[in-house]
């Protein structure tokens, strides 16, 4: 049976760029709220409509931070979807939030709004560390938003950023034990990344920010995954961990590669219609956006269909994030390839022998191992 | 301007140890005549390549027509060619040499008689040049012409009463040294009513022009519009261009005994072209070629192959065209296992080497790899035929072999006394047997023999190193004589890479097997699956290091926006591994390979 589908609306404004992130984020003196919602709702009609009323398996709405949004833009968003499309009683919807004061005071209107699961941005429990990344906000602020969270959402998570510079792995354990100590029953732990463009790419390129080098990432993995697993919390994908059953069935979603549909500016979707998979694509300024959808009743420019190798890639390097790896009956119906006309058989055996790759009762899975250089066993694996 | 009488010309090679100040002088030459206004002028103008301005010597001799109105009364037309120092580039010299009746000798008053002065004097006077010596940088504090003035009588036995003393660099005396070339040079002989006769001294080619030649007129006329014949190549044209160098390419009518000149004759065929031929008129042909060159013979062989292997025909075209404007490089098509198709090439020396692989890159746009330089061996076979090895990899086996013969260089060296006793020992842990030991002054002459293999690698930068700079070195060919030679092959996750294969004395063989190893162990980035580096003699593993699989190499988040990105990123990555070399299944780097086989003791 297919997976149902995912729902993802980005809302694309924040109250600061953060200087390592590369999101389709904005900051604006002032944003027409309504002009937005309205243009968001529109856009999910006008995707709807295309799509039909299938089955619907999550909502999130991302950032930018969401959190900025009106609470009645997410109330009118859940309700038009779960509308336009059929939405199971216990449909998951994620709502992300920054944890300064001002958001998590409209925590109550976003949890009344329909939201039944929050992710928060903490980043740090470090005030040094948070002030490093150019955060908003503090340690204290973040623990109180949790506090909030907790009472107020049936589930919530959490992101840190750890291999921050000059980050050892005792300080990282502390810390992170912390954090496992107040964390619910899901957290996001992400190694910093240098992405290109940002503020942290300018201070890298010229020696300002020396980040760990492989072997301390290494290092510093494994024992990210250790101290989560004492606590119950299992990596089921590379940077998330959860204990089992409380995984973000949103983001599952996009790791083996079901349907998801993206609304707002900047969003992508991987839509199927009729025999087709669409790569669905919004215009990334956000008022050049919503004139489009203003004009046209939707954002989307150079929407093309993937192609059945190129399915079979982006399914690969999704799919072997997630600890669960890929079912080859739904993979072979889902890119219309069988597994071993997608991948390098060489590699794969020697990927077996090296202990990178386990091959057995209808699945490919990396290992622990194997998902920690996954970048490099994909470029020799993928076909 | 073609019409000069012959008394009035002179035709003079700037020959000298590097940097020494050739180039320098030349400017001064070209200044000093008004071949170039203050404005035009550049440091060693006449370094026009990008590498020769990089490294700040001269690569290619270089010619250029001056006028110079003399104390006499009488304007001379003087070529002059400025010719390299480095030894690995003597092959330009010889043929400037060729084209010339005399030399200014410069000597650079504060270091005095180096190795390749006395290399390029005795050229000089074996093509039967009138020699005036010109004592340089004696602005220098430290300079002391006097000593050096008596240096080259003891030692080159010249006389040097004359000397010219100037400094190149601020222009003292540059007149002094106008006035001797046209007082102490001879004139060019040669016959403008007799049949055309004219040495191919130099060729390019040029992206306009096609193939540019340079002549060294001996007899008869040579005008635009005239059919002309190569002699030994026996391929004909008619002259498009002729012309002079003001150092600017610039056209006359003709040219007529004793001149220097360039011409262009819409050569398409790059082999018609060979330096040292002669060319004459193809309806009045003359009947005996000129003398021509010795050809030169490369002491170094290495094997070039594409990056890319779609790039062979572009080698291929690329090296004729470089050839013809460096005849002391040869090439021949050849395969490897490892690397496909390719040429091996041969050199003069490391650095000749190392340019010519640098001019492909620049002026061709060609990506390569290069194999382990070798020289070239004697392989006596028990069934008692004998052949040349250009290439470690045709090393027969051991079982055929009867007994390999290496080459032998005799190798001068000076130095000051204080930095012999390394430079001694330097040459002793090469296997080297002292041949005699001089003192000029306080500088110690020492000839050497050693075999070229010992020498080929890293010695010249080894004898900076120990002599702070102060040794120079010239040497000679000097046989082959049997030697313990074995093959060392590295393998590669148990495959062996037989482009770094190399050959070498038994007894530095496995320090030398154990050190690529350690290289390469730092040079082979960690990839996905760990990698075995082992070298063999035979078939026995003489050393072996283990190089660690990368320990982490993974997106930190991927959602549903960044699917496309990292897809093409992941498409991408793919294609540049197609194009890299893959032995074993490792991707070696190509600093890797170049590094690698820099060898050190
Ligand atoms: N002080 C001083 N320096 C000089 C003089 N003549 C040349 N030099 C310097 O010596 C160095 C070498 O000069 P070049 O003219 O390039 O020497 P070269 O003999 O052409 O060198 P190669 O072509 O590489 O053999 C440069 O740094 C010059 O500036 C001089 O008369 N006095
Ligand atoms: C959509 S982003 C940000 C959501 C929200 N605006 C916030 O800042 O909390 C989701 C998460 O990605 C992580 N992230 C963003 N940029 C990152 C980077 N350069 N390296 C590692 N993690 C990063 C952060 O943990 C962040 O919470
Ligand atoms: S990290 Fe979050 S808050 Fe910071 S700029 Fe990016 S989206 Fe906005
Ligand atoms: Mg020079």
């Amino acid at each position: 049976m297919q997976l149902p589908l995912a729902l993802y609306i980005h809302w694309p404004f924040c109250l600061a760029k953060c200087p390592y992130c590369d999101f389709n984020s904005h900051v604006r003196e002032r944003i027409d709220q309504r002009r937005f919602a309205a243009a968001l709702r529109r856009e999910l009609e006008w995707e709807a409509e295309r799509l039909g009323r299938r089955r619907l398996g999550s909502i999130f709405f991302g950032g930018g931070t969401p959190s900025l949004m009106a609470p009645e833009t997410v109330a009118a968003l859940i309700a038009d979807a779960t509308r336009l499309f059929v939405a199971p009683p216990d449909l998951e919807i994620t709502l992300e939030a920054n944890p300064t004061s001002v958001e998590a005071g409209r925590f109550a209107a976003f949890r009344h709004a329909g939201v039944n699961r929050v992710s928060l941005g903490v980043q740090s429990l470090d005030d040094a560390a948070l002030r490093l990344l150019g955060r908003e906000h503090s340690a204290a602020q973040a623990l109180a938003a949790l506090d909030i969270a907790r009472r107020t959402f049936p589930r919530h998570s959490f992101d840190l950023i750890y291999a921050r510079p000059g980050q050892d792995l005792a300080g990282w354990r502390a810390e992170l034990r912390q954090a496992l100590g107040i964390a619910a029953d899901h957290l996001s732990l992400y190694q910093l990344t240098i992405e290109p463009g940002t503020g942290f790419a300018a201070l890298h390129r010229r020696g300002a920010i020396i980040l760990p080098d492989d072997d301390t990432g290494a290092a510093l993995y494994d024992a990210t995954a250790e101290e989560a697993s004492r606590h119950g919390l299992d990596a089921y994908e590379v940077s998330n961990y959860a204990r089992p059953g409380a995984e973000s069935r949103h983001n599952l979603a996009y790791w083996r590669y079901a349907d998801y549909a993206g609304i707002g500016p900047g969003a992508h979707g991987r839509v199927s219609i009729g025999n087709a998979l669409l790569a669905t694509r919004r215009h990334r300024a956000p008022e050049p956006w919503a004139e489009r959808v203003e004009r046209n009743g939707h954002g989307s420019t150079d929407e093309a269909p993937v192609s059945a190798q190129e399915r079979g890639r982006e399914m690969l390097l999704m799919g072997l994030r997630l600890t669960e790896g890929i079912d080859e009956d739904r993979f072979a119906a889902r890119t219309g390839l069988s597994l071993d006309a997608a991948i390098d058989h060489d590699t794969l055996v020697r990927a077996q022998d090296a202990g990178y790759l386990l091959r057995g009762e209808g699945r490919l899975r990396a290992t622990g191992e194997g998902r920690k250089r996954l970048d490099a066993l994909l470029t020799a694996l993928v076909l | 301007m073609t019409d000069t009488p012959l008394s009035r010309i002179r035709n003079f090679a700037i020959i000298a140890h590097i940097d020494h100040g050739k180039s320098t002088l030349a400017d001064r030459l070209i200044q000093a005549t008004g071949a170039l206004t203050d404005r035009e002028m550049t440091n060693q103008v006449l370094d026009n390549m990008d590498l020769e301005r990089e490294r700040g010597i001269t690569i290619k001799a270089q010619t250029v027509r001056l006028a110079y109105p003399a104390q006499d009364g009488q304007t001379y037309t003087l070529n002059l060619m400025d010719t390299p120092g480095h030894v690995d580039f003597a092959y330009e010299v010889s043929r400037s040499l060729a084209a010339c009746e005399g030399s200014l000798l410069v000597v650079d008053a504060s270091q005095g008689v180096e190795a390749q002065t006395l290399a390029n004097v005795y050229q000089a006077i074996d093509a039967g040049h009138e020699i005036v010596p010109v004592l340089n940088k004696v602005d220098l504090p430290a300079a002391e012409p006097e000593r050096v003035r008596q240096q080259i009588e003891d030692v080159i036995g010249l006389d040097a009463a004359d000397a010219v003393l100037i400094s190149a660099k601020t222009g003292l005396n540059i007149e002094g040294v106008l006035e001797a070339l046209v007082r102490r040079l001879p004139p060019p002989t040669g016959d403008a009513g007799a049949a055309l006769t004219a040495l191919l001294v130099d060729s390019w080619y040029d992206q306009y022009l096609g193939v540019v030649i340079l002549v060294r007129i001996k007899d008869g006329r040579l005008k635009r519009g005239q059919r002309i014949r190569m002699m030994s190549s026996g391929a004909a044209h008619v002259v498009d261009q002729v012309g002079v160098f003001s150092p600017r390419m610039v056209p006359v009518d003709d040219l007529g005994p004793g001149e220097i000149g360039y011409i262009t004759a819409a050569i398409k065929t790059v082999a018609d072209c060979n330096v040292g031929d002669t060319l004459t008129d193809d309806r009045n042909p003359a009947t005996t070629a000129l003398p021509g060159f010795k050809p030169s013979v490369p002491v170094v062989w290495c094997g070039l192959y594409p990056t890319d292997s779609d790039d062979f025909e572009k080698l291929r075209d690329s090296l004729g065209k470089l050839r013809l404007n460096d005849a002391s490089f040869h090439y021949e098509a050849e395969t490897s296992a490892a690397l496909g198709f390719g040429f091996r090439c041969g050199f003069l020396g490391l650095l000749h080497l190392e340019i010519i692989q640098e001019r492909l890159s620049r002026e061709f746009d060609l990506d390569l790899i290069a194999t382990a330089p070798s020289v070239v061996y004697r392989v006596h076979r028990t069934n008692g035929t004998t052949e040349e090895l250009h290439n470690p990899a045709d090393m027969p086996d051991g079982s055929v072999i009867d007994h390999i013969d290496e080459p032998w260089i005799k190798a001068t060296i000076m130095v000051p006394d204080e930095h012999l006793g390394a430079v001694l020992t330097l040459c002793n842990d090469r296997r080297g047997q002292q041949a005699d030991l001089t003192y000029v002054g306080n500088r110690a002459m020492a000839v050497y023999r050693l075999p070229l293999n010992e020498v080929v690698f890293d010695f010249y930068d080894r004898l900076k190193s120990v002599s702070r700079g102060y040794a120079s070195f010239d040497y000679q060919m000097d046989g082959y004589e049997p030697g313990e030679l074995v093959r060392i092959s590295i393998m590669v996750n148990g495959d062996p890479v037989d482009a770094l294969s190399f050959i070498a004395h038994r007894s530095a063989a496995e320090a030398r097997g154990r050190s690529i190893c350690v290289k390469l162990k730092d040079l082979i980035p960690r990839q996905l699956f760990k990698i075995a580096v082992q070298a063999a003699i035979g078939g026995r593993v003489i050393a072996r290091e283990t190089i660690g699989a990368l320990s982490k190499d993974v997106t930190a988040k991927c959602y549903g926006g960044d699917i496309s990105r990292k897809r093409k990123l992941l498409e991408k990555q793919k294609e540049g591994k197609k194009r890299m070399r893959q032995f074993g299944k490792v991707e070696i780097p190509q600093s890797a390979f170049l590094a690698a086989l820099k060898m050190d003791a």
